[in-house]
């Protein structure tokens, strides 16, 4: 299950940042690709990247809410929100553990043979500070004279905007170079910072700021795809409590399985020994649940 | 968790794109994203 976890976080890292001929005079591509959102944490100022980012789409939505309404339009970023909920809707936060390019690129940092780090709880309530303050709150309600609000958190905090878009452009365009400030100074650090951090703890950026993450784990709950635990059947080995790279504990209570901290990277279903952790996929049709447990081989793994 | 919640949110959050969709918001959405955002990436 890991290994195909990686292949599909390859391939969809790729397809993320499939625009391959890239030329200092037409740095970003301005195909009608760039119309769709795509549903990780991957920069629309990438020259690599063909798609937009649903974050930065839909902070920009909010920065003009004010302005559209007073213009009488409805726009509220309600197309970014909604293919958002339709993807989030049928599997959750799957994308973070399956899509997302950044995401992969802290997996593979936390590779790197180094004592690791537990994250401390308490840090992922930064998750909703990021979400309701820097992206919603902020860009809405702080608005200049004319009624346009900022982009908060792709301007002063994310890490994946600076390493995807900030650091290329700046290598492609001398011209840019001249015009780096403490803003960007400051933006690097954090990306530096982010980056260092991955290698002693399993995924900082996801589980302390990133607020896709949460708008996409808010859906764990009530997606068609979920998992499921029967306490009856646990063997209480912890292996879950061991391998979740979110540290979701379940098996004592202490989490729902899907909580919106779960990447869902199925590492505690593939790994359980007694087959206590199954994956659902809600029956539409017949009205009821159904899951897959009769796929699941671990019983003869274990 | 009923069984037909994901159909209902998954309907909700059609209906929300396709409205998005109608008011012209992809527009919105590529223009932003054809245009590199300098203060957004923190140079400028």
């Amino acid at each position: 299950m890991e290994r195909l976890r990686h292949i599909v976080q390859l391939i969809f890292a790729f397809v993320a940042n499939c625009r391959l001929y890239i030329t200092p005079s037409n740095p970003i591509y301005k195909g009608p690709l760039k119309h769709v959102c795509f549903p990780g944490l991957n920069c629309y100022s990438c020259p690599a990247t063909p798609w937009a980012c649903p974050l930065g789409a839909l902070q920009s939505a909010f920065a003009g809410l004010k302005k559209n309404l007073s213009m009488g339009k409805l726009n509220m970023g309600l197309y970014v929100l909604g293919s958002l909920g339709v993807v989030a809707s049928l599997i959750g936060r799957m994308p973070c553990g399956w899509f997302c390019p950044f995401g992969l690129l802290q997996d593979l940092l936390f590779k790197i043979r180094l004592p690791k780090i537990r994250l401390w709880r308490p840090l992922s309530w930064g998750r909703y500070i990021a979400l309701f303050i820097l992206v919603i709150a902020l860009p809405i309600f702080f608005t200049d004279k004319f009624g346009f609000g900022e982009t908060w958190f792709c301007k002063y905090l994310c890490p994946a905007g600076t390493l995807e878009a900030g650091v290329p452009l700046l290598i492609m365009s001398p011209e840019l170079r001249s015009a780096v400030g403490t803003l960007f100074l400051s933006k690097f650090t954090i990306m530096i910072f982010f980056l260092i951090w991955s290698m002693v703890t399993v995924r900082p950026f996801c589980r302390t700021l990133c607020p896709l993450g949460l708008i996409l784990g808010f859906f764990n709950r009530v997606s068609w795809l979920r998992l499921n635990f029967n306490r009856k059947i646990c063997v209480d080995c912890h292996a879950c409590e061991l391998i979740c790279p979110t540290d979701v504990f379940f098996a004592t209570g202490r989490d729902d399985i899907n909580s919106t901290k779960c990447i869902r990277c199925f590492r505690c279903y593939a790994l359980c020994p007694g087959g206590a952790v199954t994956i659902e996929f809600s029956s539409i049709m017949k009205g009821q649940v159904e899951d897959i447990e009769g796929c699941h081989c671990n019983q003869e793994q274990g | 968790m009923k069984s037909r919640t994901p159909l209902i949110f998954f309907l909700f959050f059609c209906f929300m794109a396709i409205t998005g969709i109608i008011l012209g918001e992809p527009a919105e959405v590529y223009q932003k994203a054809v245009t590199i955002c300098l203060s957004c990436i923190g140079i400028g």
